[in-house]
């Protein structure tokens, strides 16, 4: 395998020597788009390749004198697979830029790659607070869990009127991020934590947990869990007549996920979950967005990681226009750092120093609108810093 | 604590339900068969297809879901599963974990990697409690409905199998093909309905879990594991012996989980060490019969 990438590399090093290919690559700006296209995590890749594909539609594909050319490859959310497919378009195809990522060991396995090859890599999903350190050519256009969980806190602390919360995640990575930072940021506000459960990521049964919860009898129920297993949660407390015992289930807006949310029935209204999108954000560019998103995608509803690919591939373009299409992963990386603008979710900028996204966390309540169930916005943090980088 | 019992109990049976099929081919037709948890999964995305294009009433898809996965293991029983039956164990197990793999892939392809959802009628989804503080029994109604169901498919399978002519024909079936066949038994069509009717249990199983267990692709893989140990521990000779093992690991595995969450996942499997430490033949097994 290793021997066969080594010569189909030198047979392109060959290659590029002769003028003629040179010509061609000059003209081509090549997008590596890595996604989860199969397996468990798939809708985050259709929502990502959808909405980067919305965003060339609209905006065409000839900037600064060169044509973008996406390519889409499907790492099946394994991190092996996810650095094999980047070193091939590193080396084979020539990539300008590394996009997409759908979970965060995927993210950490193509980030040294990034960094020997000094090609910017933009992450559009994954969320793990720490990525962004990975290598200084990340850029992060999705959101961090501490960002959502902190902004949580503060809310059921204040506004919630909560005082004794359970928290509920999956036993991963970022379930434990949105555990530590909830936690830490709710009792410093003067709330307490009862009680921390952690539900095995394979886990076929929520009742024994949510029972456990429900004795424990607390103002709120903090909940992460992988967005298709939000939907269980939901169900299974409604079951157990938790609402009618005064317990408001709250969480990041991985629970609601718009990809799902009309799915779960009304037993999700009232809901309320703290997070950076929505596709019921009352914004006009919102609006076009996703009524364009709908309309190309045979009425899918675009989510919160549909808006990463989308604000992504905007940064893509901005600092390609910046850098004049002149100049390599460096001065592109330059034209990242910085940008500010207004995305379907809301303002944001790229904070230069942590090449991570500030932008704002809207607190949100599930609703009827419309005749469909929708993450109505209610309250907002504004330009909030990811709390993970603060120390 | 009532609560957590009858929560178990509820679990129990649906494991039961689900893996009493494989006990049936194991136990009985001697046959490995690790795409059992496929034809459950199988009947749950019929139930997920009626209920969300269809708008079918959930009750219709239950039967629906037996049926139709019966006839689809009848099918597959003749086409492929007949001449895995005089191989070794280690062939039949290649062979029908590769058909689990090819299932989870297909069903990938078609019906989409993300969980499904299904929406309960009104009547089956509140709760009643019973009494008070610790003492208090909260029933949810689709846990009592799903140990009503059980309950009256144990009874009916233990029925057919102990008092009728075809269960005595397929247990005289499974002790000696030959000798079966001599007297005018016929084998093929004792190992194929049962089979069907193994399978369809599976899909009925995997239809009743659609709302408790959660339904993506991954289904067949992520349950393999359980079924194994119900019928490992329970053993394979007859009704009771999974029944009992599957609400044995339903309640430990729900209390376990209840009352030392961070090791909850681990019980059901020290339980399992421990008992087959104890009784390698599994807890409940006929003295010499085959194994």
């Amino acid at each position: 395998m290793k021997k066969r990438v080594f010569l189909s590399a030198s047979a392109l090093a060959v290659m590029a020597l002769s003028s003629a290919a040179v010509l061609a690559q000059d003209n081509q700006f090549k997008i590596g788009l890595i996604l989860p296209m199969t397996g468990q995590q798939a809708s985050t890749g259709r929502q990502i390749e959808a909405a980067a594909k919305l965003y060339m539609a609209q905006h065409g594909d000839m900037v600064a004198g060169k044509k973008i050319v996406l390519i889409v490859k499907d790492d099946t959310s394994v991190p092996d697979v996810t650095k094999r497919l980047a070193q091939e378009l590193i080396v084979n195809d020539k990539v300008n830029a590394l996009a997409g990522f759908g979970i965060t060991p995927s993210a950490f396995a193509t980030a040294p790659l990034a960094t020997q090859s000094k090609t910017p890599m933009v992450v559009m999903a994954a969320a793990t607070s720490s990525i962004t350190q990975a290598s200084p050519y990340i850029v992060r256009t999705s959101f961090t869990l501490p960002q959502a969980s902190v902004s949580m806190a503060d809310w059921a602390a204040s506004k919630g009127g909560m005082k004794k919360v359970v928290t509920l995640v999956s036993d991963y990575g970022p379930g434990i991020d949105a555990e530590k930072f909830f936690k830490e940021r709710f009792t410093f506000d003067g709330g307490a934590i009862v009680e921390s459960l952690r539900v095995p990521m394979r886990n076929p049964d929520f009742a024994p947990f949510l029972q456990k919860v429900r004795d424990a009898n607390p103002d709120g129920l903090f909940v992460f869990v992988p967005s298709g297993a939000g939907a269980a949660v939901m169900k299974q407390f409604l079951e157990r007549g938790m609402d009618k015992a005064g317990i408001k289930l709250i969480g990041t807006g991985d629970i609601t996920d718009d990809d799902q949310l009309n799915d779960m029935g009304d037993g999700a209204i009232g809901v309320v979950t703290a997070h950076h999108y929505s596709a019921a954000h009352p914004s006009a560019m919102n609006k076009k967005f996703v009524e364009a998103f709908k309309k190309a995608n045979k009425g899918m509803r675009p989510n919160f990681m549909a808006v990463g690919g989308y604000d992504g591939m905007h940064v893509i373009y901005e600092a390609l226009k910046a850098s004049k299409g002149q100049g390599g992963g460096d001065a592109l990386l330059a034209a990242m750092k910085g940008q500010v603008f207004e995305s379907p979710r809301g303002p944001m900028f790229i904070d230069a120093q942590t090449r991570d996204v500030v932008q704002n966390i809207y607190l949100r309540k599930v609703q009827k609108q419309g005749g469909e169930l929708q993450n109505v916005e209610f309250d907002v943090i504004k330009d909030v810093k990811d709390p993970g980088k603060a120390k | 604590m009532l609560t957590i019992l009858f929560d178990g109990i509820a679990y129990g049976m649906l494991l039961f339900i689900l893996a009493v099929g494989l006990a049936v081919t194991m136990g009985l037709m001697n046959f490995i068969n690790l795409a059992h948890g496929a034809f459950a999964m199988v009947g749950g995305y019929i139930t997920v297809l009626l209920m969300q294009r269809f708008d079918v009433p959930f009750l219709l898809c239950l039967p629906v879901a037996f049926v139709g996965v019966a006839l689809l293991g009848a099918v597959l029983e003749r086409t492929l599963y007949r001449p895995m039956y005089s191989k070794p164990h280690l062939d039949q197990v290649l062979f029908s974990i590769g058909l689990t793999f090819m299932a989870v892939a297909s069903m990938d392809y078609f019906m989409s990697s993300s969980q499904q959802i299904i929406q309960l009628p009104e009547w089956l989804k509140g709760r009643t409690e019973i009494g008070s503080g610790h003492w208090m029994l909260g029933m949810g109604h689709y846990r009592l409905f799903i140990i009503a169901v059980c309950a009256a498919l144990t009874v009916g399978l233990q029925y057919v199998l102990a008092k009728t002519r075809f269960g005595s024909r397929l247990r005289a079936s499974v002790d000696d093909q030959r000798v079966a066949a001599g007297l005018g038994i016929n084998v093929n069509v004792v190992f194929l309905s049962t089979f069907a009717v193994g399978s369809g249990l599976a899909g009925l199983g995997g239809a009743l879990g659609t709302e408790v267990l959660g339904l993506d692709p991954s289904f067949p893989l992520k349950f393999m594991i359980y079924f194994l140990i119900v019928v490992a521990v329970g053993g394979t000779s007859s009704i009771t012996g999974p029944l009992l093992a599957a609400l044995l690991l339903g309640i430990a595995d729900v209390a376990g989980k209840y009352y030392i969450p961070t090791f909850g996942a681990f019980i059901v499997y020290g339980l399992m060490i421990v008992i087959l430490i104890w009784r390698p033949q599994g807890l409940f097994v006929r003295k010499g019969g085959k194994a």
